[in-house]
């Protein structure tokens, strides 16, 4: 047995991005006990990983190294987390950009990752 | 929920800010004593009248213990609330509410900080969760910065009005001897500095100082008799909506749209009736929120409204008169300093004293736009 966020770690080290959702259909992300607001049940899910960017940072770094920035990324069943959109630069990122999530990081510190996606 | 509030019941009877600017040499509690003493006498009182304390140090989760130590107290209550750089308009309204209630007699609320001469970082063991520390947002800057991007995004808001709040700042900040930050700024030095986070750069930051500050409150009866005019406490509300930023739904409005409703509402109030405003000006984006959701000026208006110099020397809205933490001083949390201003001003005695100050709005800022606080002050006419 093991609470909601270990669930989860284990899951994205298993390559798979679980989100959490109520029987109405209302998605939750970090993971949770219970639903905010009303404390119902949630039940895990794999998400799309599909998303829009909300808002965007970029943060400077001392010369050589180039800026970087982090991105609020609404994701397409509903909630928003926190992450970086890999190989933008500050002329192709925009809010409201499409992206897709995709597991980086490293095997013992994986991390949820997002690339830019054509505009269909 | 009533809000029912004992408006006026309970007023400020004492202040004293201490150390403001650059203090060397002083720990964060001695700094906090100082300014502690000093509005327990400006009340006409002694320590021993004091049977409340309310108290959120930087770097000190048990403050309040260490407070009544350092004073030699043995309080009958001890609050150490910790909503961020708001916790001290929610002390107000604890102590208000006890004070009614004749749970207490004497409330003393107060705050210090060493930060600018303990390294000039901000002094804080509270940093992003573990959910969005791997992508290495600056704490807080990053989390306002969302929010001005945002913001920018709906509204076209623009760099140049983000920079009318620091000249603006800067304007009451030059005829104010406590402020820290006083030299001349042009717009053209804000657009030119270096972005940090953007769209935020170091003129969109608050200072980094030393000070303490505090108030002592009193039923309004009492206070009636001390040393100094009474400055009742005609409202006071707070509202939380989440911690992170990434938890926030439209990052365009905060929760001070509705601490500000319910406060303005306890005391009777509309935006209109203010003479001054102090707001919690962490980032020049906090002032044009704060505008924006305490009714001052419609969604979205925030930028051009402050691009016309409302709110400078001068203007048609007095905010932030001492300089507020952009100019005058921001140790660490600056809820209490926006306090005292808004009571200076109704006392008379502000350094950049308007006329006939007979209603003033603090209002507090808390982690990352996370915990909004709201109090009305008035003069005893008020009431």
């Amino acid at each position: 047995m093991s609470g909601p966020e270990a669930h989860w770690r284990a899951a994205l080290a298993q390559g798979r991005f679980l989100l959490q959702r109520t029987d109405d259909g209302a998605v939750v992300f970090p993971p949770r006990a219970v639903a905010p607001g009303s404390g119902a049940a949630l039940h895990w899910f794999e998400a799309s990983g599909r998303g829009t960017v909300y808002s965007l940072s970029w943060i400077a770094r001392k010369p050589p190294q180039d800026p970087y920035h982090v991105a609020l990324i609404d994701l397409a069943e509903g909630a928003r987390l926190m992450s970086r959109v890999e190989d933008a630069t500050p002329e192709t990122l925009r809010i409201g950009q499409r992206v897709r999530a995709f597991i980086g990081g490293s095997d013992e510190e994986p991390l949820l990752l997002f690339r830019m996606e054509a505009d269909a | 929920m009533t809000d029912a509030f004992p408006r006026g019941r309970a007023a400020i009877a004492g202040l004293a800010t201490f150390g403001v600017g650059e203090m060397p040499g002083y720990s964060s509690m001695e700094l906090t004593a100082a300014a502690a003493t000093r509005a327990v006498a400006d009340a006409g009182l002694t320590l021993g009248d004091v049977d409340a304390l309310f108290v959120c140090q930087p770097d000190d989760f048990f403050a309040g213990l260490s407070f009544a130590e350092h004073l030699g107290l043995r309080p009958a209550y001890t609050d150490n609330n910790r909503t961020g750089g708001s916790a001290f308009m929610s002390h107000m309204a604890v102590a208000a509410l006890m004070l009614d209630a004749g749970y207490i007699d004497c409330a003393l609320i107060a705050y210090g900080s060493n930060q600018r001469s303990a390294g000039g970082k901000l002094k804080t063991r509270i940093t992003h969760n573990q959910w969005d520390a791997p992508y290495a947002p600056l704490f807080p800057m990053t989390s306002y910065a969302l929010a001005a991007a945002r913001h920018m995004h709906d509204y076209g808001t623009t760099r140049a009005q983000l920079a009318a709040v620091a000249l603006a700042a800067r304007g009451w900040a030059g005829s104010n001897p406590e402020a820290f930050a006083r030299g001349p700024l042009t717009l053209e030095e804000c657009l030119s500095a270096r972005v940090i986070s953007s769209p935020l750069s170091a003129r969109d930051c608050c200072l980094v100082t030393d000070g303490a500050a505090a108030i002592v409150m009193t039923r309004t009866d009492r206070a009636r008799d001390l040393r100094q005019p009474p400055v009742p406490l005609l409202g006071a509300a707070a509202a939380t909506w989440w911690n992170a930023v990434a938890q926030g739904g439209d990052l365009t409005v905060t929760a001070a749209r509705e601490s500000g409703a319910r406060a303005m509402a306890m005391a009777g109030v509309r935006p209109a009736d203010m003479d001054v405003v102090q707001l919690y000006d962490a980032f020049t984006i906090n002032t044009i929120l704060f505008l924006e959701d305490l009714g001052f000026c419609a969604k979205g208006e925030g930028g051009p409204f402050v691009a016309s110099g409302a709110i400078a020397p001068g203007g048609t809205l007095p905010v932030n008169t001492n300089g507020g933490g952009l100019s005058c001083c921001h140790p660490g949390m600056y809820g209490l300093f926006a306090i005292i201003e808004a009571a200076r001003q109704i006392r008379g005695e502000a350094a950049n004293q308007q006329p006939r100050v007979e209603l003033a709005l603090a209002h507090g800022n808390g982690g990352a736009l996370s915990s909004q606080a709201t109090v009305i002050l008035g003069s005893m006419a008020t009431l």
